[in-house]
């Protein structure tokens, strides 16, 4: 019922391409005040009356939803969490971005637009990255004015540091705790408007399907996941800020819960699905250790400013890392990269690890780990300069890992972290269904093929504090005709769910939901992960379409759907994973080039770094959803003011 | 590793509930506590039976949703560490560890390990804010900090609502979280024009919520995964003294 039919990956079809993305030309500078000047302005006596759901807390959601309340409209809020200060941008580490230039170091909007562009190897829009820079410097003063407690120097001004891809200073932080201080100046904004009636609050609630009545979306069916009631809920207009889908991967820095079912349902209803093959892998994280493990953790970028990346320059050296001589260590980000160094952007970083482990020099117990060692930084600035700046960094590893990084290097290995792909939207962060909004990591725009650490924290804050509050006026002021709540539409869309989950638990057969989770996280990781081929994304193609088959034939989901049912609950995110996986690796299967975070083996250069292909490539794929063969629409980027060139950080 | 569980089960808010015993044979000392939780559930799931229902999202010590009380202390015996980062390795082989949820009256139990702690929303909403529209803001630069009030505002601001102080507490008073926000924003600039409405409106919220009172204990500040520490209580009662006698 809910497998696709037999479509298969040399099926696709590619369809008219994307033209209008609602973006202004001229000069890049003025583009979003010229946008924002002419948008449409409802009457402050009409926002009273009309209603926006806004699904997800995050930072997107959470900011989106206050604001939207500040404005005056009447806002529904959605988290699949029991509070929505819990939801995963809690757990970002290291910082965010913004072009305050408070070092004087030769930072500007236009810089931070630059290297964004190019560090999403000229697979992002120009005009939403220049207005993403723009914006950034808002965000700053908008946290501050919150309260949110972001590092000072001891004069009390604002403390900055570097973050991988760039050479000034520009990343405003938070101990490692930044992405749980924003989320809580967001969170806090929120719950006053809980608290002054402008936005109702639903708690652990999932939203399980797109209502979308005359071509509009006009609404969700959600679930309360504590008394199983699955409701509609309908409103004007619909923002999407679900978060993103590494969790595809099984292991991954994501949140447990994180998950594609909001966007992947809203692709069944119309949405275009977007590079979905554009995947983030994090250089720094804590490798696995066993076949228990259920997560992965990161260690935040920032331990770059400082720690010195290294393996032995023997394979197969087992000496502790302290027996190993400065000469037989081979530093080698700083070898092969002598410009930024240990700094070098996370694809970059990642790729090297795996060379270097490939070639049998990784080290701990799986070779798969390099070091990442601060005995140089510790002799140099002492230990309690390093404690303060990365204490609870460090604390975090011994507590996995049971080592103190203080006195020997800390392992690390690549990890799935952040996914670039998602529902497409246009300037306006409209999806392709009118009355649809997508804002934060669910929606594929600005980071390219790789995103630059703490950029991420800008978007979802760019868009839910000042982007589509402003955009999605427009789109209301327009006029939205009133729906029943017994129309047809909204009636199909309960009927889906409600068939849905009684099929998951009809079925019960012999396998759990996790190993099926499990399983297809190997495959993606094996085939769709840092490094492609043609021959491994096709076995993934051909395997995938079987698993989901055996899921939905042999999964075990016990319980009822009148309660708090956590299995019930993986089980239909799960069911969403794999058709996605699927996506995912047709889209990279027809992407011949490599860019970003997105390593094809066929094309490389000759010193073996990543070779896009412009001529052919330079495109967003947005995908439709048809039941059978997808439509590959094709957007063209094209770049006025940052001329697409190798990315070299020599 | 052997591990022997006792764990609360309860069907929902009304059942009356009860300890039941599980046996876990093939734990790992580098497993963290939930991804014991897991094992166990997939070998439950397999025979029949339902998962125990627990709470947990990040899994890296900083979502606040994993909640349980481990041996009779909330998040478990391991000073300044949540359920999910507390890891097998301070478990001896054979041992019999008693799993239940946090406990309050303020937390009503929702099924199994699994609290409601939407009371803790309704604290923030009763105040625990600065009120700074969007786009109003001044340049960040407009009002200096001293570091030393920065910092002190950063360790209070590092709770993560995960609500062990009040399962901790023999009152079940929530003033550690209470404290722990009245002390970030008070000790911020931007945090002072509602300073005095804040905590008057915030202690009111929390004792209308069923949280008790303070009488000094301490357990809280032991408990807490974030060590947030007891001063921010002191902070909490000058602040509020000092809003009901002064406020005009
Ligand atoms: C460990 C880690 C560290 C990071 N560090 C940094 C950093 O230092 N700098 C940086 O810029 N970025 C960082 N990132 C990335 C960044 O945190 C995320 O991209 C960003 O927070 C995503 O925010 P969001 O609002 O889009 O989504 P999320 O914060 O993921 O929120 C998703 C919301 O949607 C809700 N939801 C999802 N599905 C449903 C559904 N079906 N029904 C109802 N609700 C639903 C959830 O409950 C949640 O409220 C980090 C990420 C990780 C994992
Ligand atoms: S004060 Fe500590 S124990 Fe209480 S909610 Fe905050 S982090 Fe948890
Ligand atoms: S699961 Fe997030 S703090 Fe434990």
């Amino acid at each position: 019922m809910s497998s696709k039919s037999g479509a298969s990956y040399s099926d696709f079809i590619t369809g008219s391409p994307l033209v209008d993305t609602a973006a202004p030309d001229g000069p890049i500078e003025t583009r979003w005040e010229r946008r924002r000047f002419g948008v449409k302005l409802v009457n402050p006596a009409n926002k009273r009356k009309m209603k926006i759901i806004v699904v997800g807390t995050g930072l997107a959601g959470g900011s989106a939803a206050a604001t939207l309340a500040e404005l005056g409209y009447q806002v529904s809020s959605f988290c699949y969490q029991d509070s929505p200060r819990r939801a995963h941008s809690i757990a970002a580490q290291g910082g965010i971005n913004a072009a305050k230039n408070y070092r004087g170091d030769g930072d500007s909007i236009y810089r931070l637009f630059y290297d964004t562009v190019k560090g999403g190897d000229f697979r992002s829009r120009e005009s939403n990255v220049h207005r993403l820079a723009e914006i950034s410097v808002q965000i700053i003063d908008q946290c501050v004015a919150q309260g949110v407690p972001f590092a000072r120097e001891y004069g009390g001004l604002l403390d900055t540091r570097s973050f991988g891809g760039a050479q000034v200073s520009r990343t405003f932080y938070a101990r490692g705790q930044t992405g749980q201080q924003l989320l809580l100046g967001a969170y806090q904004a929120l719950e006053r408007q809980i608290d002054a009636g402008g936005v109702t609050m639903y708690p652990r609630h999932e939203m399980l399907e797109l209502i979308v009545v005359d071509g509009r979306a006009r609404g969700i069916v959600a679930r309360d996941l504590v008394t199983g009631e699955t409701r509609s809920h309908l409103a004007d207009a619909v923002v999407l800020a679900s978060g993103g889908y590494g969790n595809v991967f099984y292991l991954s820095t994501n949140a447990k819960g994180c998950n594609v079912t909001a966007s992947w349902r809203a692709h069944r209803k119309g949405a275009l699905f977007a590079n979905p093959c554009y995947t983030q892998i994090h250089p720094t994280c804590i490798p696995v250790s066993g076949d228990h493990q259920s997560k992965l953790t990161l260690m935040s970028e920032s331990l770059r400013n400082d720690g010195r990346v290294w393996v032995p320059q023997k394979a197969g050296d087992t000496r502790a890392p302290g027996d190993i001589p400065d000469a037989e260590r081979d530093y080698f980000l700083e070898r092969q990269y002598p410009a930024f160094g240990n700094l070098v952007p996370r694809d970059i970083a990642s790729r090297a690890a795996k060379n270097v482990c490939d070639a049998g020099r990784g080290v701990g117990p799986t070779g798969l780990g390099v070091y990442l060692d601060f005995a140089d930084a510790i002799s140099r600035l002492g230990r309690p300069a390093v404690a303060a700046k990365y204490g609870n960094l460090f604390q975090m590893y011994q507590r996995i890992t049971g080592e103190d990084p203080y006195e020997v290097p800390m392992r690390i290995f690549p990890a799935v972290h952040y996914t670039m792909g998602g529902l497409w939207v246009d300037y306006d962060l409209q999806s392709t269904v009118p009355g649809l909004f997508v804002v934060g990591e669910a929606n594929f725009s600005d980071h390219g093929a790789n995103r630059l650490g703490a950029s991420a924290l800008m978007q979802g804050l760019a868009d839910g504090y000042f982007v589509l509050p402003n955009t999605i006026g427009d789109y209301l002021a327009r006029g939205v005709e009133p729906v029943a709540t017994d129309a047809p539409e909204v009636r199909e869309a309960e009927a889906a769910v409600a068939g849905r989950v009684e099929k998951l638990l009809s079925i019960d057969g012999d396998r759990t939901v996790d190993s099926f989770h499990r399983e297809l996280g190997h495959l993606m990781w094996d085939h769709c992960g840092m490094e492609r081929t043609a021959e491994g994304l096709r076995k993934a193609l051909d395997r995938i379409p079987e698993l989901r088959r055996e899921f939905w034939q042999t999964v075990k989901v016990p319980g009822s759907a009148a309660t708090l049912n956590q299995s019930l609950e993986k089980a239909g995110r799960v069911a969403d994973f794999l058709e996605l996986g699927e996506l995912m690796c047709l889209d990279a299967l027809h992407r011949e080039e490599s860019c970003g975070g997105h390593f094809r083996a066929e094309s490389q250069t000759e010193d073996g770094e990543a070779a896009r292909d412009d001529e052919r490539f330079s495109y967003v794929a947005a995908w439709e959803y048809t039941g059978a063969a997808p439509v590959l629409h094709k957007e063209d980027l094209n770049f006025d003011y940052v001329t697409p060139s190798q990315r070299s950080y020599k | 590793m052997r591990l022997n569980l006792r764990i609360w089960r309860q069907d929902n808010a009304e059942d009356k509930g009860r300890l039941v015993a599980y046996r876990v044979d093939d734990a790992d000392e580098d497993m963290s506590f939930l991804e014991l939780m897991d094992v166990l559930n997939e070998k439950l799931i397999l025979d029949g039976e339902e998962p125990v229902a627990f709470d947990h999202d990040c899994r890296e010590g900083i979502c606040g949703a994993c909640s349980m009380v481990i041996n009779g202390e909330p998040h478990g015996p391991q000073k300044a560490t949540t359920t999910c980062q507390l890891h097998l390795r301070h478990f001896r082989d054979g041992e019999t560890i008693t799993v239940e949820p946090f406990r309050a009256a303020a937390f009503p139990v929702v099924k199994d390990l699994v609290v409601d702690r939407t009371s803790f929303d309704r604290i923030i909403a009763g105040g625990g804010y600065i009120s700074a529209p969007t786009g109003a803001a001044p340049e960040a630069h407009a009002a200096p900090v001293p570091k030393r009030n920065a910092d002190r505002a950063f360790t209070a601001a590092a709770c993560i609502g995960c609500g062990a102080c009040v399962a901790a507490c023999p009152n079940g008073s929530a003033s550690l979280f209470l404290g722990a926000k009245i002390t970030h924003l008070g000790e911020l600039p931007q945090g002072q024009p509602e300073r005095s409405d804040r905590v008057i409106r915030m202690v009111k919220t929390h004792d209308a919520e069923g949280f008790g009172g303070c009488t000094n204990t301490g357990e809280c500040a032991v408990a807490c995964p974030k060590e947030i520490p007891l001063d921010v209580i002191s902070q909490l009662n000058r602040d509020y003294l000092s809003a009901t006698t002064h406020r005009r």
